[in-house]
């Protein structure tokens, strides 16, 4: 299969701190990767990287063989990656609706004179819109939460809003950082559901982060494990799960059923 | 109370507006004095002005402390073209808005770095700057003296120079002004741009270039500020660099923060109380603005959000503009 991502020795320090130590990854397309280990791994940071948020000290990253090093988060996204937040980020005062809206490629490059004086084209042109953002939120299960405002929402539904959002971007390679932290046992169930329609049925390739092990393992098909901003370890569910390094690295108790 | 008349407003606006428009349309026939039409064209003016910075600062998030200096560029652009160029006054109105849309634009590239505060000190810097420009480049400006003999505008031959007339013009362009900021703000352009001032790293993550955005509502911004600088200098027929002094600039953000940052009625609303109040207390004398500092701090305290805070706005217009009856199929 072919190749979507692949890092070569990124690093990235901070006045002293090597939060990313010469990491290489590399994903599948069509596989589900995880990025796990302990608080303040470099997890975060390597998002960061990969989205453009910050660029490498050092390192390169590919996607689908093009050398991105560098680029802007708003140049990822026109390539086809985007992301959601540990800490969720959405437009609080707008809709459910106009998150996606705003994130549709179409709606954000209209042109000013097109909508200032535009006709029954440009209303038809953004009534398609509008459904495309709709039919996300069906399979999200948000399409009745259209007209609450975003900040209004259960903290589940913002996660899922986020993801959405990102959908609406009309980008294929997502990154999720913690997409259940904050969750319940139910709403996890339906995040995983979520993740796997989108990865069989819209062919997204996904990277995600997680802490809830049993939600790790139950859904990603190939797991990266960082420590102290170290690549330790990589490989399928089972073998991580018995990976004695892992093991030691979230302080020799095991790795933790649920820590959030 | 606020919030009732809001969405009553909201409502009945099929009724509403025309009334509106009505009321608007006839009110020099029974407005015969030519004080208060003054003071009705100045309030079109301010509305201009608010609606314009109203997009830059409330709804971009990008605090201007200079618009009067973009005011100004439109004005002596305007009058410079009219006086020495002897171009009509429709034409001079276009240019004089691009010519200060294009001050905003080089405002805005160094602007863009800059984040808050920073960004607020350079804006103020400019202003003073282009304000002593007008009094110090004498050749062009006369300086302080003013341009005296502004011509008035001209269609087919006949020369707008009555009060009335005034009037209408001021009207037709304050309800361009509305009509643009309403259409932009409800666009996606326009959504993008809000979406700088919520949070410009989402913002950036779903693939809007703050940067562009941020421009864009400067060079609007000041294009608009401009145009109606121009009409001001016809009107008129004389400007000098007092119009445009940091107290103007002051004077535009408050309307635009007391009306409610990022809402279009409420700067039509700032800008028409900020207008009519003070000559309303004028009697008051020296007192006037002493009384009239203690309503804003009032204000500030107990509705921070403004007349018409955009709390209340009206969602999904962007939605809601979209719909085609022909069209809809699983809705
Ligand atoms: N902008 C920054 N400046 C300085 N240090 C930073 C910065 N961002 C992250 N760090 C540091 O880098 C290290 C890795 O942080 P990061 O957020 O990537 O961890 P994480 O694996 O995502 O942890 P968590 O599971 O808690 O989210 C931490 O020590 C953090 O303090
Ligand atoms: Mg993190």
């Amino acid at each position: 299969m072919a190749q979507i991502l692949n890092t070569v020795n990124v690093t990235m320090q901070f006045a002293g701190l090597t939060a990313v130590d010469n990491v290489n990854i590399d994903q599948k397309e069509g596989e589900i990767l995880a990025l796990i280990g302990p608080n303040g791994a470099g997890k975060t940071t390597l998002f960061n990287m990969l989205t453009g948020v910050y660029k490498p000290t050092s390192g390169e990253i590919f996607y689908k063989g093009e050398n991105i090093t560098g680029l802007r988060p708003f140049q990822l996204v026109r390539k086809g990656i985007t992301r959601t937040f540990q800490n969720i980020r959405l437009f609080k005062d707008m809709t459910t609706l106009e998150n996606l809206l705003v994130a549709s490629p179409d709606c954000k490059d209209e042109n000013i004179l097109a909508a200032v004086f535009g006709g029954r084209s440009l209303r038809q042109k953004r009534g398609l819109v509008v459904e495309q953002c709709e039919s996300i939120l069906e399979i999200l299960k948000l399409q009745d939460k259209l007209e609450e405002l975003a900040c209004n929402l259960p903290y589940g539904k913002q996660r899922l809003l986020e993801i959405g959002r990102a959908l609406a971007t009309g980008a294929d390679y997502l990154l999720l950082d913690e997409p259940g932290a904050g969750m319940n046992s139910m709403e996890k169930e339906e995040l995983a559901q979520v993740i796997r329609y989108l990865t069989k049925e819209m062919h997204k390739n996904i990277l995600l982060i997680e802490h809830d092990m049993p939600f790790v393992m139950g859904i990603s098909d190939r797991i990266v494990v960082l420590d102290h901003g170290v690549k330790i370890a990589e490989g399928l569910p089972s073998e991580i799960q018995n990976n004695q390094q892992v093991i030691e690295a979230y302080l020799g108790k095991g790795i933790p059923e649920d820590d959030d | 109370m606020n919030r009732k008349i809001q969405q009553f407003v909201f409502e009945h606006k099929k009724v509403v507006i025309p009334i509106a428009a009505l009321i608007f349309l006839g009110l020099p026939f029974f407005v015969t004095n030519s004080y208060f039409l003054h003071i009705l064209i100045m309030v079109c003016i301010y509305i201009c002005l608010a609606l314009s910075l109203n997009l830059v600062t409330g709804y971009a998030g990008q605090l201007v402390l200079g618009h009067a200096a973009f005011y100004g560029i439109g004005a002596y652009a305007g009058a410079l073209l009219m006086l020495k160029l002897h171009v009509n006054f429709f034409a001079a109105l276009l240019l004089s808005a691009a010519i200060t849309g294009f001050f905003g634009f080089l405002l805005g590239m160094p602007a863009l770095r800059l984040r808050g505060d920073y960004l607020a000190i350079v804006t103020l810097g400019f202003g003073e700057i282009v304000r002593l420009v007008f009094v110090n480049w004498k050749g062009l400006t006369r300086g302080p003296a003013g341009l005296p003999g502004i011509p008035s505008p001209q269609i087919f031959g006949f020369a707008i120079s009555g009060r009335t007339e005034f009037y209408y013009l001021a009207l037709i362009l304050a309800l361009f002004t509305i009509f643009f900021m309403v259409k932009l703000i409800n666009s996606g352009v326009g959504m993008a741009m809000q979406t700088v001032k919520n949070d410009e790293i989402a913002a950036e993550a779903i693939g809007i270039q703050p940067r562009k955005y941020k421009i864009m509502a400067f060079v609007i911004s000041s294009a608009f500020a401009g145009m109606i600088g121009c009409f001001f200098a016809s009107y008129l027929s004389y400007i000098s660099p007092t119009a445009f002094v940091y107290n103007t600039s002051m004077t535009i953000l408050t309307m635009v923060v007391l009306g409610g940052l990022g809402s279009i009625m409420g700067s039509v609303l700032g800008a028409s109380i900020l207008v009519i109040v003070p000559e309303m207390l004028r009697f008051l004398n020296d007192y006037r603005m002493l009384i009239f500092g203690a309503l804003m701090v009032f204000m500030m305290i107990f509705k921070p959000e403004g007349f018409w805070g955009a709390g209340k706005r009206r969602r999904n217009i962007y939605k809601i503009n979209s719909e085609v009856p022909d069209h809809g199929s699983n809705s």
